[in-house]
């Protein structure tokens, strides 16, 4: 039963309460740029899920079995060139350019999957499905799973299944977040907005009210921990 | 400098401060914008770091520009910055260390940040080395001069404070949501609605 705890708190709180998007600022450049209409918003938010577990699951997988200080393939081939050496090793600084790596391809995956079984779909994505390497939601999930697998001191360590439940609800809370945007604006074309606000200045303006409303959840996490105990 | 074809350095170094200023024209690197402007000192190590790794990626991308695949160059872009951020991240780390535990993971999120990749994009991996860093030198003093305003209203009027030091006086209560996640995202959109007003004032007063 704590396991499960643990994976619910885990999920509420990245998708709720410390949405990615309206408490984290990442990924804002899409969510200004796709939430027009809701059937776009609801393609880049499966998207960009897809992409973040994907990417979450290798990064985990390399940073574990490579780069944290320690990491058992590593010390393995340390201790080959230095038999019975009890340095720790540490290739930590590398992370960036791996993980952006990791993107890049988990990127090229999906763009290949979809151009496979769903055709159409690709086609109404056009230039957006390649630009998702720079999101900054995948990158954020990424550090996130970095800092909770490297045993630096706080975070508690996290199992591959911690993960992959971080990085889908993560993503989840980027989809929900750009739902909410899209059918708000959607609803703004028929509204008088002042020409000097129009497009990305009533954009962030209503993002600052939904990330006021969002901060009503401040603290749900915490209930929900001595609820589930 | 390349006067026969297209703006001068000077002129690039210019252009990046106010009329393509990537902040309130371009729209880009929203994501530091919003999350390092509680406070003026973190918006300015910010500004800092993406100076940094902005001028060295825009000189390496044009120094090895006749090397570019057009179907590999994000990924090239990409993978220089990521070098030059990882040097900036642990410069931060080494020598500014409670700055660097602020600003937390939007230091290696410049990764990513739209104004890097768009430079190189749109003028390191097509001008000269001299151009490109003209570009890039107007670009970050005018992402740094977005920051600045951003940081400015956000911290004066959630803390009383500049950079700190206490201006307004000790009466005023701080209004805590400027701090907070909506107080950024208020006051951008605010700050762009007001320069967009202005800039159509001078268009449509031409002297």
């Amino acid at each position: 039963m704590d396991y499960v705890t643990s994976l619910i708190l885990i999920a509420v709180s990245t998708a709720l309460i410390n949405n990615v998007v309206l408490h984290y600022f990442v990924g804002i450049c899409p969510f200004i740029g796709v939430s027009r209409e809701v059937g776009m918003a609801v393609g880049m938010g499966a998207a960009v899920t897809f992409v973040t577990v994907v990417a979450a699951a290798l990064s985990w997988v390399l940073t574990y079995y490579i780069m944290a200080p320690g990491a058992p393939l590593t010390s393995w081939v340390w201790t080959l060139i230095h038999p019975g050496s009890q340095a720790v090793v540490d290739l930590s600084v590398l992370s960036y350019v791996v993980y952006i790596f990791v993107i890049a391809a988990s990127v090229q995956l999906v763009e290949m999957y979809v151009r496979k079984f769903f055709p159409a779909l690709y086609k109404a994505f056009g230039v957006f499905l390649p630009l998702i390497t720079t999101n900054c939601v995948i990158l954020f999930v990424c550090l996130e799973i970095m800092k909770h697998v490297s045993g630096a001191t706080g975070p508690a360590f996290w199992t591959l299944d911690k993960a992959l439940v971080y990085a889908f609800f993560a993503g989840v809370g980027f989809a929900v977040a750009i739902l909410i945007m899209a059918g708000l604006r959607e609803e703004l074309d028929h509204c008088d907005v002042p020409a000097p606000l129009k497009g990305p200045g009533i954009t962030l303006i209503i993002a600052g009210i939904l990330a006021l409303a969002f901060l009503g959840f401040t603290g749900v996490d915490k209930s929900l921990a001595d609820l589930l105990r | 400098m390349n006067n026969a074809n297209g703006p001068t350095g000077l002129e690039r170094f210019i252009n990046g401060i106010l009329p393509e200023n990537p902040t309130y024209r371009q729209v880009l690197g929203m994501c530091p914008t919003l999350a390092v402007t509680a406070g003026m000192a973190p918006a300015m190590t910010m500004a800092g770091a993406v100076m940094f790794v902005l001028i060295c990626a825009n000189i390496m991308i044009s120094i090895i520009r006749p090397l570019l695949k057009p179907h590999l160059r994000i990924l090239v872009f990409t993978l220089t910055i990521a070098a030059f951020v990882t040097l900036a991240d642990r410069f931060l780390a080494a020598y500014m260390y409670e700055m660097s535990k602020q600003l937390g993971p939007y230091v290696p999120l410049i990764i990513v940040n739209c104004i890097i990749i768009c430079r190189c994009e749109v003028c390191a991996s097509k001008q000269s080395v001299r151009a490109a860093a003209a570009d890039a030198l107007g670009q970050s003093f005018g992402f740094a001069l977005g920051l600045a305003s951003i940081a400015t209203v956000r911290e004066i009027l959630g803390s009383g404070c500049w950079f700190g030091l206490r201006v307004l006086p000790d009466a005023w209560p701080g209004w805590v949501v400027m701090i907070l996640p909506p107080g950024a995202f208020l006051t951008l959109g605010l700050l762009m609605g007001a320069v967009n007003w202005i800039a159509q004032a001078r268009k449509a007063s031409p002297a």
